[in-house]
């Protein structure tokens, strides 16, 4: 990209990336440690999750301040406007990533019971472990300026969609077998939920990348997988 | 369910006319002696619409603006090939009356330039020349109406026989917008209006121009891209004597196609 007549725009316009890639760093770490925490039921890793929350929410009023003096002095234009407008909803996006993995770990540091096999967990971590590349992925295509990148990312979330799907269908049998694992069950499937929740930020990043770099709506169609909500457990059937 | 690659959207343009071009520039060639100051230039600008132009300095804006109303044919070296239509009529046809196409398209210029006469004589001035008025009173409903239509009679109506280069910058350049409608234009050239005002007198003019343009064409030449974003429907981008690219004024200033406009709109170096 050509640089700006002005270098103190070029600076400010820097200075809102990097912090972008900053809060993304933080929510990738935060992702990993949440669900390592869970895996071995690791409090204290928990609650450094849940501190680290505020290093977010800090990191996204900056931004959104620096936005507003950007707009204020600059009257930025095309693809400038859609680079300020952009970090402001991605910012917010990575917020609400930071807050679903507080919201993971603050239950990692409640729970008591362990009743469910390691099975649901390994579901749990594979879930994590797509997120956090999509997470990983989409930050990427940001810092790279990649459309396509973007895309990419945008398509592929379906995967997750019905990862969660099936961990649904899988904690309902262990709950209905022995009511004794309900409490860890239920925690588990929240826990499932944001980690999916977390991915949709990822396509929503990734939607505001693709706008950034073309000025362009990503539509049509996109796999989704996830049918949870319609999932039906009648006992006996 | 199939990876089909997504479509991919195009930004609605609310701002598209739906009426037919009041001027047409087909092919616009303009030499000044040698240089070669407009190059091959179509463009389409709607009726009732205000149309920008915009492009740095020297890139050849001013020259088409001033094509419209054949100004350029005061400066004797100057050269204008192609055809410019209003209505579908030829404008360099040479059976046509110049004074009556400048009195069809009205000009507004960068530096207020009243009459050095009264405010009433420099609205009066047009229509008596034209033989618009009959008598007295249909001057002066002329004159009011006009200074009216301007958004200035409630600031002179008290001092009508004043001097009108006694008014401030602002009035004196909504004067000269009074005094342009005058003679019931369909077409006013706008040239920098604004770059001799103050932001308080900026924002009435561009006030005035949104009302002007449910009834009048308007192409303005601004510098102030901020200004062609506010006041204008369509933009035209001119740089090194071509135009680049021309559009509405959401997608020129949201997502130009043209990386020239994208640099330039955006203060990169181009």
């Amino acid at each position: 990209m050509t640089q700006h007549i002005v270098r103190a725009y070029d600076e400010e316009l820097g200075i809102l990336s990097a912090k972008i890639n900053q809060m993304g760093g933080l929510a990738e770490a935060m992702l990993t440690d949440a669900v390592d925490s869970l895996a071995r039921y690791d409090v204290s890793k928990a609650r450094s999750v849940v501190e680290r929350d505020g290093q977010l929410d800090l990191l996204q009023n900056e931004i959104e301040e620096l936005a507003v003096i950007v707009i204020a002095k600059r009257q930025p234009m095309a693809n400038d406007l859609r680079h300020i407008m952009g970090a402001i909803r991605i910012a917010s996006d990575i917020e609400r990533i930071g807050d679903l993995m507080k919201n993971i770990a603050k239950r990692v540091t409640v729970m008591e019971d362990r009743f469910v096999g390691t099975r649901s967990l390994a579901g749990i971590q594979h879930m994590a472990h797509l997120v956090l590349g999509q997470v990983k992925a989409v930050l990427d295509s940001f810092a790279q300026k990649s459309p396509d990148l973007a895309r990419h990312v945008w398509l592929h979330d379906g995967e997750v969609d019905q990862l969660n799907n099936s961990l649904f269908r899988e904690l309902l049998t262990y709950m209905m077998e022995d009511p004794r694992s309900i409490t860890f069950s239920t925690h588990l499937l929240f826990i499932a939920k944001n980690i999916e929740r977390a991915g949709d930020h990822a396509t929503n990043i990734a939607e505001t990348v693709y706008f950034i770099e073309t000025g362009q709506q990503l539509s049509g169609p996109r796999p989704k997988g996830d049918s949870s909500v319609f999932a039906v457990s009648a006992p006996g059937k | 369910m199939s990876l089909a690659s997504p479509m991919v959207q195009e930004p609605a343009s609310v701002s598209e006319p739906d009426v037919a071009a009041k001027v047409a520039a087909r092919s616009v060639n303009v030499y000044y002696g040698e240089k070669h100051a407009l190059k091959d230039v179509s463009v389409d600008i709607p009726a009732r619409a205000v149309t920008a132009f915009i492009g740095p300095s020297g890139c050849g804006k001013s020259t088409f603006l001033r094509c419209i109303n054949r100004m350029n044919d005061t400066i004797p070296i100057c050269r204008v090939t192609g055809d410019i239509t209003i209505d579908a009529k030829d404008i360099y046809d040479p059976r046509l009356d110049v004074v009556l196409l400048r009195a069809r398209v009205g000009m507004v210029f960068q530096k207020p330039n009243p009459f050095p006469k009264s405010i009433y004589e420099n609205v009066a001035y047009g229509p008596r020349l034209h033989g618009m008025a009959r008598n007295k009173t249909e001057l002066d409903e002329i004159v009011v109406g006009s200074l009216k239509r301007a958004s200035l009679f409630e600031e002179v109506k008290d001092r009508l026989n004043d001097q009108g280069t006694g008014l401030s910058g602002g009035q004196q350049q909504r004067l000269c917008i009074a005094r342009a409608i005058a003679v019931s234009p369909e077409v006013i050239l706008m040239d920098e209006p604004c770059s001799a005002l103050d932001p308080i007198a900026t924002a009435k003019i561009e006030e005035l121009i949104d009302e002007l343009r449910t009834n009048f064409t308007i192409v303005i030449v601004t510098h102030s891209m901020q200004q062609a974003a506010r006041v204008s429907q369509r933009t035209a981008f001119f740089h090194l004597g071509s135009l680049v690219e021309e559009g509405s004024t959401e997608q020129i200033f949201t997502n130009p196609k043209d990386k020239r406009t994208q640099d330039y709109i955006t203060g990169r170096f181009g």
